[in-house]
């Protein structure tokens, strides 16, 4: 998995979750919901800032669409409050609310056509006539659909739906626009082209966009922060390079990109250097990012691009974790290839661009190798 | 069987069976129709004979007339007998589907494992005999009825009137209605409503344009499989309506049982299926599109 | 995301439309225990009506020649509707095919007194001797249509590639027919020979053109005493035809619950 890349310049300053002056625009104060015995989401609290591009990310069934449904106000929380705007939306029903979804299954109207399902929202709010028709129009060139408004839903592709789910809820101008796994029923390469495009588009907008998704890859791409879920809780909130770099608990760690993980034990702590017996060795990792005690059960992890690997003659960097295996499967993606190295009755993962167009001297099957992993890049997981 | 033999099996057996117990009788119908009634066996002129030959069947074709449809145009109890009869039907139909879609909507939104439980209450009804639910009626709605016994104050005549025959249609046709209204409803896409919900669209007005139109083509099938076999009904208005309650199929039944007028019976068969013809047409394509559409 | 009040309509909506398909059946059964002649008043409860229904032999063949005609025109009209769904849903194109779903759809709409009286002018020019087969053929006639459209909604929704998948694993035409086809339209097939069947059971007009003498069906028989009057020894007859269709349903539908399940 790739670090995402993202052009720093333009979101850098962006961060008003860090201060304390802001005033969030969406905000879940201890919220519980439970349908009959089951728990969707369990007593949970977090905070959306205007202008955000808010990630909602867990497999199916943590809770996520629950809590976006909550917002739009097709469920209502069992306890806890959810708030737009410092106001309680409690008794608010979906069609009074401020905020608009576009669907998984994009819901668009199938006895009406592209104009009519994109006009809809702003006939409902009594808008003039003429008004409606050059939002209508101006939201149809936004989506690049100015040809195809006379059309029904039935007669466009996947993508060109999405675009009229998207213009419809858009149009509205929500405070919140809320994404339902928008991008699913797309394939792969479109599915990166839109991705681009919605970020281009909610910032030309300055819109506040919450998406919630299963697709790790969609989240870091779009995501100025990502609250990972896990049955019903919060398992991390940040941005997409502190989820990946710094995973604070061993689900995030595993459920965003590959890692390697050893368990072990704390041997001695000395600021936030820490040392760690492990099944491999001692192992020191230089950040932990919590203090711990000697004698404490943790893990350590890295990601398989952090790995260096080491020829036999050459030396590791200094400071670096040595370990000492052999090659049991190599998967070659093109651009990166992942090498499968046994070491010690464990199974790791390295993963390594490929830099050279033919590698005369590339590893194989069976090779013995010595892999190097730099102590700045293990991360200390107590949870 | 070859893949050919197989394919002209399934395709002939049914067509042929149709085409001979359908089709051709339509045409002896017709024929009929432009016979004379005769106190003989069989009651009408003439009789063409396989033996005849074709001097003897030109001669006999030329017996052959519009009378019967003369008598028809020239006497009002038939016409009115068919005004009546699509009156009937109409208003019918209407109450069906003002009765009808509130059930059917209630039905589709009932909890899922409910559903079925409703459908099987809808249909067990109708199981039952068709003749038995009418003859329940009368014992409802007759002068010394139960529904006069509970209103002791102000008895209502509605016993032997167009009103029983209403009602009694009414409640013979409810599970024709009721079912595709509920087979458009179930499978309407629930999101839909929350969409329109979404943007802005209170619940009310959302009925009327997002789940109307989307259940229109239950509202159809509905309303064509209650018309059409309304307009010919015979046991309904004979069990519940009275002297001056005139319905065409009963009519024909008349002309045909009491009075033996085989012609006359098949004139008046001949005009309710050129009147019904473009309703059974709409029906029938209608219902060829949604199920080949893979509904 | 239900509001209480639309709660409250669907309640309303059910409670009353069910009221109203039930009541007079309850009250129908109710008054077959009614002690009394008198249909209206309550005379204490007894099942003199039902006794008396067994020495009434007239009834009794008839109810036994309408169940005969039934179970026949249905074997018939279960066939007859498979293969015209088959063929509206499997060939495309064909010569007439339009006319072919005129024919199938038409009769499930056609006013019986229409379809009745054709039967029977059918029959008169043929020269048949009218009774058990020409009630038999008139009602498998104008119950397969009904049959076909419920299998057919089966049929559209049929996956052919596990037609084809058995194909390729070496069956036969006729065995993937039996084998694959046939298993999983069944439950369909099935609701639709009950369908037909009690359309028969049920049908008085078609019955009345086109039987003879010595083929007097239940309903006709019901019919004329109807005509008379309300006794209660109809409302005896209704009652047990009623719990007879009740269980045929519930064990029907309890079978094709399984086949469903299966399927």
């Amino acid at each position: 998995m790739e670090p995402p890349e993202r052009p720093a310049a333009h979101r850098a300053a962006f961060a008003p979750w860090d201060d304390p002056a802001a005033r969030p625009l969406v905000v879940y104060d201890g919220v519980t919901k439970r349908f009959g015995a089951e728990t969707a989401v369990v007593d949970l609290s977090l905070a959306v800032y205007e202008r955000e591009f808010f990630a909602l990310l867990g497999p199916s069934g943590c809770g996520k669409s629950t809590l976006m449904r909550m917002l739009a106000g097709f469920e209502s929380p069992s306890e806890g409050r959810v708030l737009l705007a410092g106001e309680d939306l409690a008794g608010v029903p979906p069609h009074l609310r401020p905020v608009n979804m576009m669907f998984q299954s994009y819901a668009l109207f199938p006895h009406m056509s592209v104009e009519t399902n994109i006009a809809f929202g702003l006939a409902m709010e009594g808008r003039p006539r003429d008004e409606i028709g050059a939002r209508v129009g101006e939201a149809l060139r936004m989506v690049k659909l100015d040809g195809l408004a006379g059309r029904k839903p039935h007669q466009l592709s996947g993508g060109q739906r999405q675009r009229v789910a998207l213009a419809r809820a858009l149009v509205k101008r929500p405070k919140v626009l809320l994404l339902d796994e928008p991008l699913g029923a797309l394939d792969r390469k479109l599915r990166e082209e839109t991705q681009f495009e919605l970020m281009a588009l909610q910032e030309r907008l300055g819109l506040t966009f919450i998406i919630v998704t299963h697709d790790q890859d969609e989240a870091m791409t779009m995501a100025t922060r990502i609250a990972v879920m896990d049955k019903g809780r919060l398992a991390q909130i940040g941005t997409p390079r502190a989820i990946y770099e710094a995973p604070t608990t061993r689900y995030v760690a595993d459920f965003i990109g590959d890692i390697n993980l050893v368990e072990g034990k704390v041997t001695g702590a000395e600021g936030s250097r820490v040392s760690v017996m492990t099944a491999l060795g001692d192992m020191v990792v230089a950040e932990a990012s919590e203090p711990v005690s000697v004698g404490q059960a943790v893990a350590v992890a890295w990601r398989p691009e952090k790995t260096r690997l080491v020829r036999a003659g050459e030396t590791g960097p200094a400071g670096s974790v040595m370990l000492t295996g052999t090659i049991a499967d190599i998967g070659y993606l093109g651009d990166w290839s992942t090498y499968h190295v046994d070491i010690g009755g464990l199974r790791l993962k390295a993963a390594l661009a490929n830099a050279v167009r033919r590698a005369e001297d590339a590893v194989d099957w069976g090779d013995p190798v010595r892999l190097a992993v730099a102590p700045e890049a293990l991360i200390l997981l107590v949870r | 069987m070859s893949e050919r033999a197989t394919r002209r099996t399934i395709i002939l057996v049914p067509y042929l069976w149709l085409a001979l117990f359908f089709l051709v009788p339509f045409a002896i119908v017709a024929k009929m129709s432009l016979s004379q009634v005769a106190t003989a066996i069989p009651p009408y002129t003439p009789v063409f004979g396989l033996e005849d030959g074709p001097a003897v069947w030109l001669a006999k074709a030329r017996e052959l007339s519009l009378d019967n449809y003369a008598v028809l145009a020239g006497d009002r109890l038939y016409i009115d007998a068919f005004l009546s009869s699509l009156r009937i039907a109409l208003i019918g139909t209407a109450i069906l589907l003002l009765i009808g879609y509130p059930m059917a909507h209630a039905m589709a939104r009932a909890p899922e494992r409910w559903r079925a439980v409703l459908v099987m209450a809808v249909i067990l009804p109708f199981w039952t005999s068709f003749l038995i639910r009418v003859y329940a009626w009368i014992g409802i709605l007759k002068p010394e009825g139960l529904l006069n016994e509970l209103l002791i104050g102000a008895p209502l005549a509605i016993a032997n009137t167009e009103t029983a025959v209403i009602i009694g249609v009414v409640y013979s046709y409810l599970p024709f209605m009721v079912l595709p209204l509920y087979a458009a409803l179930e499978r309407m896409d629930r999101t839909l409503l929350e969409a329109a919900a979404d943007l802005g669209c209170p619940p009310w007005l959302a009925f009327w344009r997002i789940t109307v139109p989307l259940s229109l083509p239950g509202i159809v099938a509905g309303c064509f499989l209650c018309f059409i076999p309304i307009t010919g009904e015979v046991v309904i208005p004979d069990l519940l309506g009275g002297s001056d309650t005139l319905m065409i199929g009963k009519t024909l039944w008349t002309e045909f049982f009491s009075n033996r007028d085989w012609p006359v019976a098949s004139a008046v068969a001949v005009v309710l299926l050129v009147i019904l013809v473009g309703p059974i047409m709409v029906y029938q394509r209608h219902q060829g599109r949604q199920l080949e559409a893979g509904r | 995301m239900m509001s209480p009040r639309s709660r409250y309509l669907d309640a309303t909506a059910l409670t009353l439309g069910f009221a109203f398909l039930y009541l007079p059946i309850v009250i129908l059964v109710i008054f077959s225990f009614n002690a009394s002649q008198l249909v209206t008043v309550w005379g204490g409860f007894s099942t003199r009506w039902y006794a008396g229904l067994w020495q009434n032999r007239q009834l009794m063949d008839a109810a036994w020649m309408t169940l005969k005609v039934a179970t026949l025109s249905a074997l018939l009209a279960t066939v007859i509707g498979t293969l015209a769904a088959l063929a509206l849903t499997r060939y495309a194109r064909f010569r007439g095919r339009t006319l072919f779903s005129g024919l199938v759809y038409a009769p499930i709409v056609m006013p019986e007194v229409i379809t009745g009286l054709s039967l029977l002018l059918l029959f008169v020019s043929l020269g048949l001797e009218r009774g058990f087969w020409t009630v038999t053929v008139a009602h498998a006639t104008f119950t397969c249509g009904f049959v076909a459209v419920v299998v057919q909604s089966r049929l559209v929704t049929f996956d052919r590639s596990l037609e084809e998948a058995a194909a390729d694993l070496g069956a036969k035409p006729w065995q993937v027919f039996t084998h694959v086809t046939l298993p999983i339209i069944a439950p369909a097939v099935i609701a639709g020979f009950l369908l037909a069947f009690t359309l028969s059971l049920d049908d008085l007009v078609i019955a009345s053109f086109t039987t003879g003498p010595g083929a007097t069906t239940l309903p006709m028989r019901v019919y004329s005493q109807v005509r008379l009057g309300v006794t209660p020894e109809i409302n005896a007859i209704s009652t047990l035809m009623i719990a007879a269709v009740t269980v045929l349903v519930i064990a029907a539908s309890l079978a094709t619950k399984r086949g469903a399940a299966r399927g």
